[in-house]
């Protein structure tokens, strides 16, 4: 199904260095109604260095991708196909084959992770230092390094850390927990950092300053950020690339600049023009018609076409695989040379 | 827009929260003071969006203005009758409790959590029909709630009118709560984070629904937002107003177009820095010189927004700017920097802060 050039498209020739390889990846759950695959048959590579964006509305299959590059997916769910991690040195990993206790290592030292609803992944009875020192115990690093390192990492997120990390959760408002709970993720020296609607419960000021510190935290600890979250407009501000999901697959891969100017997917087309900007004309900016499908019954075929303007019959018999489109740019439909046929409403100015 | 009564006018309205959190009886409590100073008149067929951090107090504020938060100073009429005056005993007031009550409605932030969960959205909805409508018999009941349902897309009703809201959609939920708002035929309601916990395709729809139901029922909206976007929306397309909130305190206010075509407040500029866009820009400092937003339990002297402000002088530490009025474009703006003659401008600026205009 997949040939190994398909693979390598959204990276540019010259620098194919992946550090994840997800090939293949479906997460199902076994229903009563039904077999729910909540992520169905994903391929995507991760470069080193990168930071790629993962954008999806509700129940497109983006959290279950976060927790699947962990082997984290939840009981009774169950994950196939293979994650191939490559360290920097030393040989390449299988994530989905790890053992539990190597698996326990491997997160945290060399995927670490920022979950959804953040704001409750502090122990209230425990000092924000406390939780510092036991991943570092538990990990077996030395604390003393390590305390330096986080307070290091709590200065370069404008926080004051003799302060926070005396300080108990309840103390600290809901951005500093966020970023407090960032520099732990970041405490073991990770190579890759995975967050998951990392600022969705905050502020729009305090969003932004986040990722604006996650781009400086990146170039200072060459890390790769894996972003996944529903708001595009937030990502375009930090991401290299974005990855757009619709019910459970990727509907097209692509340079930011790509995605926001040339969408090739009518999908990605109608979410920029969903998107309420404070710089596009009021009476452009249109809602998506219909709703994103069942992950137990989602329709043959290409899963868009009961919501597309430019479905076919063709897209009923036969369910697009990802084309590319040009060398970093992929794209899952059959009519992506007709797109254009959607008018951009939202004009992006460079 | 001046020589008619104001449906809610709020005047100097304070609300101070105590937090009695010490056990010693003498000890003084601390006083969160969630709004101070706020003056704001909403009319008929108006629409009158804020927008504010959290904490900043807009839900207060919000809550004030439709009579569920009793200020602790200040005073809130409804069309010129005092709301917690109305519900003093023998008071005799000129319009009852009931009928303000009534007037007045809300919907929630959270969709799933403001309708009952045991109770399908026919008997959701016919409650308040029952309670302020006795004349309507059964199937004059059924008959409105279907026809509002229709109206709203949900259709086909009778479908929609026999599902629990475990059944329905977010979008769908948000629907149902502002029917409910809708058939007590309010003046005034007050959506406060209404369309947040939606989808990002799903707002605009929402909004634009709220917006065409605001013209055909003649009914005036608050609208609170942390979102200026959203706010922008609703306010924008409703010819209305647009104010910011930081601290408890409304530092601008205006026409929204006017607002967000030339903010003039520091901190309205800092929110629109923070508003996505769907531009590509490199990832720039905060333009603030705190990220984090003070404690409202002990706010800042002088101007609230000094400690964060790009451009404050030692004059914000000490003095509290008023609500400067541009007559022109009745634009107010509460920082010194709009008045040429300030002092401000002659006195030395903070640490980090510049004073260029």
């Amino acid at each position: 199904m997949n040939t190994s050039s398909d693979l390598q498209a959204g990276t540019p020739r010259t620098a194919p260095d992946p550090i994840l390889r997800i090939r293949d990846l479906t997460v199902r759950f076994e229903m009563d109604r039904g077999t729910s695959r909540v992520l169905d048959g994903v391929n995507l590579d991760i470069h080193r260095n990168e930071i790629i964006g993962i954008v999806g509305e509700s129940g497109s299959g983006k959290s279950m991708l976060a927790s699947a590059l962990l082997d984290a997916v939840v009981k009774p769910g169950v994950t196939e196909g293979t994650i191939t991690y490559s360290p920097p040195d030393g040989d390449d990993i299988d994530i989905l084959d790890l053992s539990a206790e190597d698996l326990r290592q491997f997160r945290w030292e060399e995927i670490s992770m920022v979950f959804q609803g953040a704001l409750s992944s502090f122990n209230p009875t425990m000092a924000i230092g406390e939780h510092f020192q036991e991943t570092l115990e538990a990990h077996g690093y030395p604390v003393g390094p390590g305390m330096d390192r986080a307070a290091e990492l709590l200065d370069d997120l404008y926080l004051d850390p003799d302060r926070v990390l005396s300080s108990y959760p309840h103390e600290l408002s809901g951005g500093m927990k966020q970023r407090a709970l960032i520099a732990l993720a970041l405490v073991l020296d990770p190579e890759v950092l995975v967050m998951d609607e990392p600022t969705a419960a905050l502020d729009l000021l305090m969003q932004r300053s986040i990722v604006s510190l996650l781009a400086e935290l990146r170039d200072k600890h060459d890390l790769t950020m894996v972003f996944i979250t529903h708001d595009l407009p937030l990502v375009t501000k930090l991401a290299d690339r974005i990855g757009v999901l619709y019910a459970f697959e990727f509907a097209e891969i692509g340079k930011t600049e790509t995605i926001l100017k040339e969408p090739a997917h009518p999908y990605t087309r109608a979410l920029l023009n969903a998107t309420p900007n404070l710089d596009a004309p009021l009476e452009e900016m249109r809602p998506i018609a219909g709703s994103a499908p069942d992950p137990v019954n989602v329709p043959e075929g290409c899963s868009y076409r009961t919501r597309c303007p430019l479905a076919t019959p063709d897209c009923e018999h036969e369910d697009p695989l990802l084309e590319q489109v040009t060398d970093t740019h992929r794209v899952a439909c059959h009519h992506w040379r007709d797109a254009e046929e959607i008018p951009l409403t939202t004009e992006v100015d460079k | 827009m001046s020589a008619e009564t104001p449906v809610i006018s709020l005047s100097d309205v304070e609300v101070h929260f105590e937090t009695g959190s010490s056990l010693n009886p003498l000890a003084d409590n601390d006083v969160v003071r969630a709004a101070d100073g706020i003056d704001l008149d909403i009319f008929e067929n108006d629409v009158v969006a804020i927008v504010g951090e959290s904490g900043s107090g807009k839900t207060t504020l919000g809550k004030t203005a439709v009579g569920l938060q009793q200020p602790t100073g200040g005073s809130v009429q409804y069309r010129g009758q005092d709301i917690w005056d109305a519900q003093k005993l023998f008071s005799k007031p000129d319009i009852p409790f009931s009928e303000i009550r009534r007037s007045l409605q809300i919907i929630h932030q959270d969709p799933e959590s403001s309708l009952n969960p045991h109770k399908s959205v026919r008997s959701s909805l016919e409650q308040p029909l029952k309670k302020w409508h006795t004349d309507l018999g059964p199937e004059d009941r059924e008959a409105r709630i279907l026809a509002m349902l229709d109206r709203v897309g949900m259709s086909p009703p009778h479908d929609y009118a026999q599902r629990y809201p475990h059944q329905l959609s977010g979008g769908e939920t948000q629907r149902v709560a502002l029917i409910r708002a809708l058939l007590m035929n309010p003046d005034l309601i007050l959506a406060d984070e209404a369309v947040s916990a939606l989808d990002v395709s799903l707002r605009v729809e929402m909004m634009d629904l709220m917006l065409e139901l605001q013209d055909s029922f003649d009914t005036s909206f608050l609208f609170i937002s942390h979102d200026l976007s959203n706010a922008r929306y609703v306010a924008e397309h409703a010819g209305g107003r647009l104010g910011v909130m930081y601290l408890g305190e409304l530092v601008e206010i205006g026409p929204a177009e006017e607002v967000l075509q030339n903010p003039q407040h520091p901190y309205t500029k800092v929110l629109t820095w923070a508003t996505p866009s769907l531009e590509i820009t490199a990832a720039t400092e905060p333009p603030v010189r705190e990220i984090d937003i003070p404690d409202p339990v002990n706010p800042p002297s002088g101007c609230r927004f000094h400690t964060r402000c790009p451009n404050a002088t030692t004059y914000c530490q000490q003095r509290t700017p008023p609500l400067f009025l541009d007559e022109a474009t009745s634009h107010q703006t509460a920082c010194y920097r709009v008045d040429e003659d300030s002092e401000y401008w002659t006195h030395e600026p903070l640490e980090g802060a510049t004073r260029d205009r």
